[in-house]
């Protein structure tokens, strides 16, 4: 295809992405770099019959003629970035210097929103990940297993979770989670605490969250596992057979094998989907034991006096995370992609 | 088929996978039928504090409304707090989404799947990198700009962002597709007497309705799905219907709120259950599409 024709045709799509997804990737760096106006603070001389006060008042008309001459705000650089909202280098030198050990030093640190948030981010992708990848398998061997006329109505309720709404689904589970709803019931009856609610500890939040990803992410990897099964060469199946490999053989030097370059598939998507976790914490109303990267730029943004700075700040951090998850798979592609091409 | 002799189990693996499966479909599926029954209860059963089976039974459903179910939640939601608007927007949004993401889409997928050159794969590179980026990120950095420009707050804004959002995702699967179909094909067409054009309107697009559909599917999850973007682009009176549901919990301090959002929720899964019904085929192979390539 000539260079002008794919430009026409690629034009509508580059366009959108360009000022929709690129350009906000700018406006998000400039922003990163400045602060918000400060309020102009007068002094003022009021005389009456007793005498003169000083007091300070905010000059509303210079904070507003300083707002329109500079809408950005002030330049800061990376005064943000280093705040103690986010990387908080000044609070983690102290940290370090305060902390006896390396274990006292970390938990720390954690305590740092920004720090906070990243390691709940990397637990959360760290856990779901895998287990929802192998929950998908199993589901998808156990499929292959039943009668085809059964399997239509199985893969129905097995897209389900995936499928639906990720604040709805979230919220599903929560409802019935809650300490007065009938998993929370059975929760508190197993372990004989009957106050125990799952609101009110941050570990079992961390659990449930995790429990609810991977609840949602494993029909994707099962679906994608049912598909590669169905491809699995059966002449290669029926010859280590005759070869007399048993059915775990089989499993480990044929399937799995077979199945590999799905499996990398699904680690690339379920990475970058589960590091940009977000709706299950508002549905869970989790903010207060679990913040994600997204879910801090969020409340952010939502509260009252829009930290629109310092959402940007975190925006870039965490665009940096992604792009170092991703550089391997970046790197591999290019390699490969220099040997077809 | 016969059962190939691969596929001949012993009994106690077979019992095994079936049983997995079994629990598997129960943890899949039940939750959704408890919150559709729920949804016709009070919030004092479905919330029980005396005792989870009230839920089932629904008591205190029978002394508030006379009978064993009620509308109550769903007349809060749809009539009440006008959640009809909200599906309304959602409609809207939806429709134009898929269309704009599909126009666009299918455009640019066939000239990246036609082109050879080098610059094809940085465009299907950087369209990954920004399939990854969070939605929250990109929604700090249109703030600003949107607000100056006064575009904050109005559903076309909020739908262009959601096509431009979707359009990494749309643009890999119609390239893979449309990498499917033979090039011989538009350059038959072209020997005719085609301009490119044409040839990609009057002979490659009638074979790619499978793969429009199924991607179509795809954006129309994505718009629905959204909370992100439609939660904190749209003003109040725009809101859609996901955002309109997180705005029902943000109020508890009424009762009753709770059970709005239950039967807006069972109101909002509605359509999926009923998409994936219609189109189970579809969506499996749409999600198979760029997985089985490699």
């Amino acid at each position: 295809m000539k260079h002008k024709t794919f430009l026409w045709f690629i034009l509508p799509s580059a366009t959108a992405m360009l000022l929709f997804i690129a350009l906000p990737i700018v406006s998000v760096l400039i922003q990163s770099v400045y602060a918000p106006h400060e309020q102009v603070i007068r002094e003022v001389e009021s005389c009456n019959v007793f005498g003169c006060t000083k007091s300070t008042i905010i000059d509303v008309e210079a904070t507003r003629a300083l707002s329109e001459g500079a809408p950005m705000g002030r330049f800061v650089g990376a005064g943000i970035f280093t705040d103690r909202s986010h990387l908080a280098t000044d609070e983690i030198a102290e940290i370090w210097s305060a902390s006896p050990g390396v274990g006292a030093f970390l938990s720390r640190v954690m305590n740092l929103p920004f720090y906070g948030a990243l390691a709940f981010t990397l637990t959360y992708t760290a856990f779901v990940t895998p287990l929802s990848i192998l929950l998908g398998f199993a589901i998808a061997l156990s499929v292959n297993a039943i009668p085809r006329l059964l399997r239509g109505p199985a893969i129905f309720f097995s897209l389900l979770p995936m499928i639906v709404t990720p604040l709805v689904g979230a919220l599903i589970l929560f409802w019935m989670v809650d300490a007065r709803g009938i998993l929370g019931a059975v929760l508190q009856s197993m372990s004989g605490d009957p106050d125990l609610s799952i609101k009110a500890s941050t570990p079992l939040m961390w659990i449930m969250l995790i429990v609810y990803g991977v609840w949602a992410s494993a029909p994707f990897a099962f679906v994608v596992y049912y598909a590669g099964l169905q491809t699995v060469p059966q002449d290669t199946l029926e010859s280590a057979m005759i070869d007399g490999a048993t059915r775990w053989q089989r499993l480990r030097f044929v399937i799995i094998p077979h199945l590999l370059p799905l499996t990398t598939f699904l680690l690339l998507i379920k990475i970058m989907d589960n590091f940009r976790v977000f709706e299950p914490i508002v549905s869970f109303n989790a903010g207060a034991h679990a913040k994600s990267l997204s879910y801090f730029i969020y409340s952010d943004l939502s509260s009252t006096n829009q930290l629109l700075s310092s959402a940007a700040a975190t925006s870039v951090l965490t665009i940096l995370g992604i792009v170092v998850l991703l550089s391997p798979v970046i790197i591999r592609t290019w390699k490969s992609f220099g040997r077809t091409a | 088929m016969a059962a190939r002799i691969a596929d001949r189990r012993p009994f106690p693996l077979q019992a095994l996978l079936v049983g997995l499966l079994i629990l598997w479909l129960v943890i899949a599926a039940f939750p959704f039928l408890w919150t559709l029954w729920g949804s016709f209860k009070v919030e004092g059963d479905f919330f029980s504090k005396a005792d989870w089976s009230n839920a089932l039974t629904g008591p205190l459903t029978q002394v508030e409304t006379g009978g064993s179910f009620t509308g109550q939640g769903y007349e809060g939601a749809w009539v009440l707090n006008e959640f009809w608007r909200a599906a309304l927007n959602t409609l809207i949004v939806v429709v134009s989404v898929v269309t704009i993401s599909l126009t666009f889409g299918t455009l640019g997928g066939y000239a990246l799947a036609r082109s050879g050159y080098r610059y094809v794969f940085w465009i299907l590179i950087v369209a990954l990198v920004f399939r990854a980026m969070p939605h929250v990120t990109l929604v700090s950095g249109y703030l600003l700009p949107f607000y100056q420009w006064n575009l904050w707050g109005h559903l076309p804004t909020a739908i262009i962002v959601l096509v431009a959002i979707n359009q990494p995702f749309t643009l890999w699967m119609l390239t893979s597709f449309f990498q499917n179909i033979p090039k011989d094909l538009d350059e038959s067409a072209m020997v005719d007497g085609c301009s490119r054009f044409q040839a990609f309107r009057l002979v490659i697009i009638p074979v790619m309705w499978p793969g429009v559909i199924t991607t179509g599917l795809f954006s129309f999850l994505l718009a629905y799905n959204d909370f992100a973007v439609t939660a904190m682009l749209l003003n109040q009176e725009n809101q859609t219907m996901i955002p309109k549901i997180a705005s029902f919990l943000g109020t508890t301090q009424t009762k009753g709120n709770v059970m709005f959002a239950v039967s807006a929720v069972v109101s909002a899964t509605a359509p999926l259950f009923v998409l994936v019904m219609f189109f189970q085929r579809q969506i499996v192979s749409g999600l198979t599409a760029g997985a089985v390539k490699g």
